[in-house]
């Protein structure tokens, strides 16, 4: 019985394990696939998959076989044994040994490719051209699916990295200031309004930001504030600030109250005790919203476009474009993904269990 | 100080009084405007942009955040030189003034900004009535983005919830949970236009052609199998599920993250106690589990469904809205910035937030009725 007992849970093991590596193996094969084609050389790209750089079957080309000018191609033609017309050597015959024979070119051509499948090892054929490329390069070029070589202008994404980062310390740092102010003000001072306001802000919670962008955009226009860095600052502390707020509060507000009594009698004023003592005491917190406001604007794509558009772009925008116009340069808009990707997920992975906690707290906001 | 000077001599008092209120004065006044000089020279010199991009990139943030914190410094320096009375009554608003009325330039006068554009003409000039609202319930394009958005909020939130929770279970059983957890998890931290190339990617369709080699995963899969390549996102309806697909990617890692820690807070004896009542460990989870965790569900839900219902990033990457795929952010962007009709962009941001308006309500109630702070 307990045997029994013990296998099952045992094979229980086995299947919780099994599907979860399914899945898991499931979410990590998109990240892969552009990974590795982003180091692959751009012909490669066109003509292959990403997984050919792993060992698999493939048809190799053995041989070639011309045919003899004497025989009409507009007939049906026999090779090794097997009569076809044109069009069905053009679409490729296989024959009996597995071997595949295929019309190469066109008609007056008279050549035929004969293929087998064979094992083909791991690919080593990889570059780090995409990358420099897409980076820095003023113009690129590089070679489309037929080999011949293609110029145009990059698309400088070391140049968006670094408005992404002009973006997002500060769109992070700026809020995370004004909340913290603003959350000891609500939870420590009294002043008129206290509770209509920070109910306000609760029911800003969820406000979608759509709703603000023409507006603000007709105010920018006329403080031309349009394309600017900290116009954008602004936005984003418009948007990230009801959450903000609320989360500092909700710890800001849970400080006991001795400590800040104690604070008032050694006459420490409210400024000196906010950074003297509530802020260091709220790093947790502020560290919580910190990644999530960094992750959230440094994959932010609207608000970055309209507001500051083709002027001082960040990599989404970058990234983005990058799609728009070449929807085929798959080595280039790979690599451009990734270097858009590596900061955020150096973040995320390095800080998760905070992001987690901020995540825990911020549950239904817009 | 000031009082044993004063007690010396009555005239030295008034003058050193009237002096030093003025040099009072006179640097209140100055330290201000200092300030500001300093603050505008950054600005004109982020503006004029002339340095490398490098240098540039390093005063702008050292300019925002410092400039910032120097305005609150300044600002609370300033309050506490009014007399004791007034400094108390002002510095509660250096405190909150300033997120007060960014959140109101930037959220609250904008509800009311919008609402009275949705009114107007595509140029907010004229008064139309509700044409904007007729426009936006009734129009073929926005009917279509509300079918659209429909499927995202049902299927991208129901199969993100159901996966979380699946995942969620089946790792608190495995002893490498973290490892699993965080790999579900890592989309997260990727764009949604970063995603988008990831998917576009997966399914790039070359055409039916003699030697063509797929060369996205997802067409290769169906030539492998033997059937033909299909170009996925131009098939409506279904292009949208391929979209949907990409949120699901997104979004199960939070789910995820949220639900499991509900399941480990739910009481080990009471799964035990029902486990030796014999009850299967299926049956189990739908009426210990399940029950014990649905408010985390609920908050779960809610959250994906706002999420959905503001969908733009991924649409805009994948298809420009277009092929049958449109949905209402699109929607309201091509409005505002495409077609330039303010009113009827104003009109469909109001439609969005009566969309989340039952949220907001709930959201108010509650705070109502758990505000220990006030």
């Amino acid at each position: 019985m307990a045997k029994g007992a013990k296998s099952q849970k045992r094979s229980q093991q086995f299947w919780t394990n099994f599907i979860l590596v399914v899945i898991c193996i499931v979410w990590m094969v998109p990240i892969l696939g552009i990974l590795i084609t982003s180091f692959r050389p751009s012909q490669d790209v066109f003509n292959s998959g990403w997984w050919t750089v792993f060992p698999h079957r493939e048809d190799v080309e053995v041989d070639r076989i011309t045919i003899d000018d004497s025989v009409d191609v507009d007939g049906p033609i026999t090779i090794e044994g097997e009569t076809a017309t044109f069009e069905e050597w053009r679409e490729g015959i296989t024959l009996e040994d597995g071997r595949k024979i295929q019309w190469y070119g066109n008609k007056r051509n008279r050549e035929l490719v004969v293929y087998d499948k064979q094992w083909v090892g791991f690919s080593t054929d990889l570059t780090l051209k995409n990358y420099s490329d897409v980076i820095g390069g003023k113009t690129i070029s590089y070679k489309d699916a037929q080999g011949n070589t293609i110029t145009r202008v990059g698309n400088n994404l070391g140049g968006a990295f670094l408005n992404s980062l002009a973006v997002a310390i500060p769109g992070t740092i700026i809020p995370i200031l004004i909340a913290a102010f603003a959350a000891y003000g609500f939870a420590w001072l009294n002043f008129p309004g206290r509770n209509i306001l920070f109910t306000i802000i609760v029911g800003l919670l969820v406000v979608p930001l759509q709703i603000a962008l023409v507006p603000v955009l007709q105010d920018y226009v006329r403080l031309s504030l349009n394309g600017t860095f900290l116009g954008i600052w602004l936005a984003h502390a418009g948007f990230g600030l009801p959450l903000a707020t609320y989360l500092l509060f909700n710890y800001i507000s849970t400080l006991p109250r001795e400590l800040l009594e104690s604070a008032f009698i050694d006459g420490a004023s409210n400024f000196t005790i906010f950074i003297k003592l509530i802020l260091p005491l709220s790093v947790p917190a502020l560290a919580s919203f910190a990644i999530f406001q960094f992750l959230w604007l440094w994959n932010d794509y609207l608000v970055a476009l309209v507001f500051l558009g083709e002027k001082n772009k960040t990599v989404t925008i970058a990234v983005a474009e990058l799609v728009g116009e070449k929807g085929q340069d798959w080595h280039l808009m790979t690599s451009a993904a990734f270097v858009s990707m590596v900061l955020p997920l150096i973040v995320f992975l390095a800080l998760q269990r905070y992001f987690v906690r901020g995540l825990m707290a911020g549950s239904v906001k817009g | 100080m000031i009082d044993t000077r004063d007690t010396k001599t009555e005239q030295g008092g008034i003058l050193g009084w009237f002096s030093s209120t003025l040099g009072q004065i006179l640097i209140s006044l100055f330290v201000p405007i200092m300030t500001f000089l300093v603050l505008w020279q950054g600005y004109l010199f982020l503006q004029r942009a002339q340095a490398p991009q490098i240098v540039q990139v390093l005063v702008a943030i050292i300019w925002g955040v410092g400039g910032v914190a120097l305005l609150y410094v300044v600002a609370n320096w300033l309050v506490l030189k009014l007399p004791k009375a007034w400094s108390k009554r002002l510095q509660p608003f250096v405190f909150v003034g300033p997120a007060v009325a960014i959140m109101g330039w930037f959220l609250a006068i904008p509800v009311f900004r919008s609402l009275v554009a949705s009114f107007q003409d595509r140029l907010g000039q004229e008064w139309v009535g509700f044409d904007n609202f007729v426009f936006a319930f009734t129009d073929p394009r926005m009917l279509e983005t509300f079918r659209n958005n429909l499927l995202w909020v049902v299927f991208g939130t129901f199969f993100s919830v159901a996966f979380g929770l699946l995942i969620a279970v089946l790792a608190d059983r495995s002893r490498a949970e973290v490892i699993y957890k965080s790999i579900i998890f890592t989309p997260m931290a990727i764009s949604f236009v970063g995603a988008g190339v990831i998917w576009k990617f997966i399914y790039t369709y070359k055409g039916i052609g003699v030697n063509i080699q797929e060369i996205g995963l997802l067409n290769a899969i169906v030539t492998g199998l033997g059937g033909t390549p299909q170009p996925w996102l131009n098939m409506p309806p279904w292009n949208n599920f391929f979209l949907i697909v990409i949120m699901v990617w997104l979004q199960t890692g939070y789910a995820m993250v949220i639900l499991s820690s509900a399941i480990k807070g739910v009481p080990a004896e009471l799964l035990e106690a029902a486990r030796i009542d014999g009850a299967s460990e299926v049956r189990a989870f739908f009426n210990i589990t399940i029950p014990y965790i649905k408010g985390t569900i609920i908050t779960v839900v809610t959250t994906i469904v706002i999420f959905s219902l503001k969908t733009f990033d991924i649409v805009r990457v994948m298809t420009g809205g277009n092929n049958g795929t449109n949905v209402i952010a699109n929607e309201f962007y091509l409005q505002s910035f495409t077609y330039t009709h303010k009113g009827r962009a104003s009109a469909i941001a109001i439609v969005l937030l009566i969309l989340v308006s039952p949220v907001i309500i709930h959201n108010l109630r509650q705070f109502n009725k758990d505000r220990k702070g006030f």
